[in-house]
């Protein structure tokens, strides 16, 4: 045997014996002694090439080149082997490490809306995209502008319509509607068209009860130009609806009477809770009354600053109250100033 | 007002609508059904009604017309009696204990048979013999001994009226056999009257609006009245004080009549409409009311006479003398003022003009004579007097939404009619009226192409004259133009501008609401305003949110007292003047809230066993009387109300700690760095609601924005809270959100990298942590660019009366890297200064 034949033998054997025991690593501690023992300083390849100083000239390289394939073969079993052994710590991490999902998740202290709030601001929204601006406006109201410039001088029998909470101040009293805030938006803006919406508490005097409250909020809607037409009336409220209540929401409108509007109408929706078949809800009728609307009076267009022989306008009042009770169900008109926590958490 | 529809009948045929179309017919001019009581006829066909349906059906095979041929006395029982009854089928025997039927016991065979409902064996009616209307079915009964499956009704039996002294006699035309529906079956309308539309508080005016509706005739009552009795002329005297009040008195007389029952039908219809039947000479007053909506009032003449000491009555109307009372006929004596108008004669008060009549000059059973009063009278007039003694009646309730004068005239003709012919007696000629004031029927002049314009509609000029005529309107068309001459039943058409208005509504009501087209807003945008105070009040509501608290929406009546409890007992604080509320519903709200924190607190306390941790705000105004000014000042207020955990219990980990003041503060800190409002301090105060050591006011460019702090233990005493403390801020918002920016600077986000390091200083226990900040930012210059305090120490290590501050500091330049040495020069600086300012010593 040449001294070749030798030292390739050798070096076959190295990468023999190194692959066996490769073969039988099981985990990442022992394939690092793997690697020390094998591909180490001290380990039998690098022998070969630290001893090749000793060889002869021609020899030299071809030792050389054949410890290197040895030396690239185990790095790239080794690697290999890594990869398998990392695959299978995963797996079996993943097999291990189970949750119980069941258990329930650490709480965030959410904050919310109240459930009026959250309806009002919908409306708003709703209207807000048809161009209509908030206008805010005093909750204590004098008798002019509560009654009077809405077409109804004192003794007016339609004031009965509206129970009122009168002040120990001489003419001043709690609003019983937004609609006092038509006169006031119509002052600051004449004359200019307006587009606008007044939201805001409301007071009225009434027994408490599942079914009526004291206080409760109302949101005014007021158009005024020239040449506004009842048929526009009619098409904002049918958007409004279609938004509100979804695409198929059926709508009426019926003949009513307010003061400061004529024509005046009630605008009506089809029941969502029994779709027209008649419940509870809408007293048998398939038809939920949601607000009062009509054409401005031109009474009120003149007390407002605009001559009713140029313009015109119409005006909507709801109550948020009522239609957040009826859209959610909700039997007792009270839970809204209760604030209970129960009923508030629930929105 | 509650409508028979077989009155109804009598002046518009609606023979061919089911009940359901016509109360949606009525429901879309305005005449708005509330309910339907069935009174014999059937429920309508199909299942989707859009009404609210009770009473009875009296189905054909059960409920008839029969005749009592006899009534014979029962064996074994005086208060029984067995008819022989013959119901178009056969005859058969049937037990009734009626009283009305005892008379005819023992008489044999009737010469004229008694005509009455009758109801089989297996109907479902009302039971007689319940309070109430409860339903039961009828069954084969044996009464002492007698068998009976079968029986004769009273008015309760049937849902007609509660009446159950004796059984129904119907008049002797009824046929007999006849199903009882087909007889009588009736079904009642409950109309809400709308308050511009008194005149539909009357049959026939519903029935103009029916025809209007439908365009069917309208059959008016026939007022042909035979005036045969000597002249009423000379024989009483109408005296009018003041023809603003009382714009017309009619008076007409009948004489020789008998007080007695009205026909069966009239006291039916009187019953189903609601009213009481009393004897023929009231029941026509009552019955043309309903008919035509004018109230009326009968005399006793013979009373009148003897009053005016045997001379001719005179009839003054007048307001009250003071100190003057009238008692009325239900029994009640009012003390009248000096602006009540009254029906007086020369011997004083008669009656309380338009509301109520005396009782002493009340027809009875023993008038002969009648005098009938028709009058008009002015609304307002009539609803002060109302109110003011809280009296109310049909009449009233006509009079004070405004009734036509010349329904008076109208009335008393009709009224004398039905006199005559239910009560006998003769009518004598001629009427006493007296006129002095007649209300100008407005004539309106509008254009078609207006009425289109307003209405979004295409109405022909022709069409919009037909349905004003339809409602008794004449009208004139010339081209585009209609002259529309008000009809003189109605008050409610104005003049001009606002009459054009009026009969837009008039037109528009009539075509059908129904038939407008919907059309979307054709009109230039007005100029669109920012408005900054309510866009970032939407925005706070937002931050508080997002910052884990629930908004609170709440009342603002409330009571001093309430108020009061959120200070401590022995607190002597200023006068608080409230807006105080006339006609309270409860003591316990009376005022108009000054204090945003009291209702908070009482929230919290409703709340304080329903969960262990809360977290509340409100935003809402308090209202704040001021001097010389007629309106409260409206402020706009936020509270803000901790107390509790300060998260919620969770399974993995223990109980989590209480919310403490530094809680209030990182919400507080939240928001106002979330509304980018700049110059915010904190500086120690004193609160009569807070604790004195844990209490702070909110500064903002200086000023005084609000207060925060714990609960004072001796207020929270006055609350019914649980033990941990309570934290609560109470913020003027309108200075904060004047204060908050929409446009804010943004800094660049920097390019070199910052140096960090920690700075822990030793100072009296009496300087402010902001204080030391501060110190360190002035020395620390403009590339200091973040102080955080993150440790506090207490004890040996720094000695008694002192505290150990730990900073992080963040230095950055914008323009390269410091370097050690450049942030060695800025920490030398920032100790020098710490020591001069406020002798802190760096802690080794």
């Amino acid at each position: 045997m040449t001294e070749k034949e030798t030292q390739l033998a050798k070096l076959t054997q190295i990468q023999a014996e190194a692959l066996s025991a490769l073969a039988k690593v099981t985990d990442t501690a022992a394939l690092e002694a793997w690697r020390v023992t094998h591909l180490g300083r001290s380990s039998a390849v690098m022998g070969v090439f630290s001893s090749m100083a000793g060889m002869d000239k021609e020899l030299r390289p071809v030792m050389g080149k054949a410890a290197n394939e040895v030396r690239q073969t185990l790095e790239h079993a080794l690697e290999e082997k890594r990869q398998v052994l990392e695959a299978e710590a995963l797996q079996q991490a993943l097999e291990t490490e189970t949750l119980d999902v069941t258990l329930p998740g650490r709480p965030v202290t959410r904050g919310r809306l109240h459930p009026l709030t959250q309806v009002l601001r919908r409306i708003t929204q709703i209207f807000g995209d048809m161009g209509f601006q908030v206008y805010p406006s005093p909750e204590v109201e004098t008798d002019d502008y509560n009654f009077t410039y809405l077409n109804m001088p004192p003794y007016h029998p339609a004031r009965d319509m509206w129970d009122t909470f009168y002040t120990k101040t001489e003419g001043v009293l709690l609003r019983t509607h937004t609609s006092p805030g038509q006169i006031r938006v119509m002052r600051a803006r004449a004359p200019e068209p307006i587009r606008a919406i007044l939201p805001g508490a409301t007071m009225r005097y009434e027994q408490l009860s599942a079914r009526s409250e004291i206080e409760f909020a109302q949101v005014e809607v007021l158009v005024v130009g020239k040449q506004v037409s009842f048929a526009e009336l009619k098409g904002t409220l049918d958007d409004f609806a279609r938004r509100l209540f979804g695409e198929e929401a059926r709508t009426r409108l019926r003949p009513s009477h307010f003061p400061f509007t004529e024509p005046s109408a009630e605008f009506d929706v089809g029941c969502f809770v029994c779709n027209g078949a008649g419940c509870p809800v809408c007293k048998e009728t398939g038809w939920l009354e949601i607000l009062g609307c009509g054409m401005v009076h031109p009474v009120v267009l003149e007390y407002g600053g605009y001559d009713p022989a140029v313009y015109s306008g119409f005006a909507a009042g709801m109550g948020i109250d009522r239609s957040t009770l009826m859209r959610y169900r909700i039997d007792d008109i009270r839970h809204f100033r209760n604030n209970d926590v129960r009923f508030l958490r629930q929105f | 007002m509650k409508l028979p529809l077989s009155w109804l009948n009598d002046y518009v045929d609606i023979h061919d609508l089911d009940i359901e179309s016509l109360a949606k017919v009525m429901t879309m001019v305005g005449l708005e059904v509330e309910e339907i009581r069935l009174v014999g006829l059937g429920m309508p066909r199909g299942d989707q009604h859009e009404f609210k349906y009770t009473g009875l059906s009296w189905p054909a095979e059960k409920f008839v017309v029969a005749q009592i041929d006899e009534v014979l006395p029962h064996p074994n029982a005086d208060r029984l009696v067995l008819c022989r009854v013959q119901d178009g089928t056969g005859e058969t025997i049937v037990l009734t204990g009626a009283p009305n039927l005892y008379p005819f016991k023992d008489q044999g065979p009737l010469a004229q048979p008694l005509k009455v409902a009758y109801v089989r064996e297996g109907a479902v009616l009302y039971d007689g013999h319940q309070p109430g209307r409860k339903l039961m079915t009828l069954k084969k009964m044996k009464i002492r001994g007698v068998e009976s499956s079968s029986m004769i009704c009273s008015e309760k039996e049937l849902g007609i009226s509660d009446e159950h002294e004796g059984v129904i006699i119907l008049d002797d035309d009824a046929p007999t056999g006849m199903p009882l529906a087909d007889y009588m079956g009736d079904a009642v309308f409950d109309v809400d009257t709308l308050p511009n539309m008194v005149r539909d508080a009357s049959v026939l005016g519903m029935a103009r609006e029916v025809s209007a509706a439908l365009g069917k005739p309208l059959h008016e009552p026939d007022a042909s009245l035979e005036m045969t009795g000597p002249p009423i002329q000379g024989r009483a005297a109408i005296e009018i004080k003041d023809p603003e009040l009382n714009p017309r008195f009619v008076l007409g007389l009948i004489e020789g009549v008998t007080v007695q029952p009205s026909p069966y039908w009239v006291r039916r219809r009187l019953n189903l409409a609601g009213m009481r039947p009393i004897n023929c000479i009231v029941d026509a007053t009552n019955y043309v009311m309903l008919e035509l909506g004018e109230p009326l009032h009968a005399f006793d003449y013979d009373f009148l006479i003897k009053r005016a000491n045997d001379g001719h009555p005179t009839i003054i109307t007048r307001t009250a003398r003071p100190g003057e009372t009238l008692t009325t006929l239900d029994g009640v004596t009012h003390q009248l003022d000096p602006e009540m108008e009254l029906v007086t004669d020369t011997a004083g008060p008669l009656s309380l003009a338009g509301v109520m009549g005396g009782e002493e000059s009340e027809v009875s059973l023993d008038t002969i004579n009648v005098l009938l009063e028709g009058a008009s009278w002015n609304f307002i007039n009539i609803r002060k007097t109302v109110s003011k003694l809280k009296i109310n009646s049909e009449a009233a309730y006509r009079f004070s939404r405004g009734v036509h004068p010349a329904l008076a005239e109208a009335g008393v003709r009709l009224c004398l009619k039905r006199m005559a012919a239910w009560g006998g007696g003769q009518v004598a000629q001629g009427l006493i009226d007296n006129y002095p004031n007649p209300p100008a029927d407005p004539v309106i002049t509008l254009s078609a192409d207006w009425v289109n314009q307003s209405l979004g509609t295409d109405i022909s000029v022709q069409e919009m004259a037909d349905i004003l005529e339809r409602l008794a309107f004449i009208c004139e068309v010339e081209g585009d133009t209609i002259t529309a001459h008000t009809p003189p039943h109605r008050l409610d058409i104005n003049e001009g501008l606002i009459g054009r208005a009026d009969l837009l509504e008039e037109i528009s009501r009539i075509y059908g609401y129904d038939k407008i087209p919907s059309r979307r807003l054709d009109q230039p945008l007005p100029p669109q305003i920012i408005d900054p105070v309510l866009l970032m009040q939407e925005t706070t509501r937002d931050l508080l949110v997002n910052l884990g608290l629930q908004e609170l929406v709440a009342y603002r009546m409330t009571s001093p007292e309430r108020e009061a409890r959120r200070f401590p007992p022995e607190y002597d604080g200023p006068y608080e003047e409230y807006l105080e509320i006339q006609n309270p519903i409860t003591v316990e709200r009376r005022v108009m809230r000054r204090s945003i924190l009291a209702t908070m607190l009482e929230i919290l306390e409703y709340n304080s066993h329903l969960d262990r941790r809360l977290a509340f705000f409100e935003i809402g105004p308090v209202f704040l009387p001021v001097d010389g000014q007629q309106l409260p000042n409206e402020k706009l207020m936020l509270s803000i109300g901790l107390t509790g955990l300060r998260d919620l219990p969770y399974w993995a980990e223990g109980e989590p700690p209480w919310m403490d003041f530094y809680d209030l503060k990182g919400v507080l800190e939240g928001l106002l760095m979330g509304l980018h409002v700049d110059h915010v301090a904190y500086r120690a105060a004193v609160h009569p609601s807070l604790h004195p050591g844990k209490t702070a006011e909110i500064l903002i460019d200086g000023k005084v924005a609000g207060v925060m702090g714990e609960l004072h233990p001796l207020v929270k005493a006055n609350y019914e809270l649980n033990e941990p403390p309570v934290y609560l801020a109470e913020i003027n918002l309108a200075p904060v959100l004047a204060a908050a920016r929409i446009l804010f600077d943004v800094e660049a986000v920097p390019t070199y990298p910052p140096v960090l390091e920690d700075l822990a200083v030793v100072v009296d226990e009496t300087v402010p942590a902001a204080e030391v900040e501060a110190v360190i930012r002035q020395g620390g210059g403009e590339n200091l660019t973040k102080v955080q305090l993150f440790d506090i120490y207490r004890g040996q290590q720094v000695g008694q009366g002192k505290k150990s501050l730990a900073f992080s500091l963040t230095y950055v330049a914008p323009d390269r890297t410091l370097t050690d040495k450049d942030v060695g020069k800025l920490r030398k600086r920032i100790i020098t200064l710490l020591d001069q300012e406020l002798g802190a010593v760096l802690r080794s």
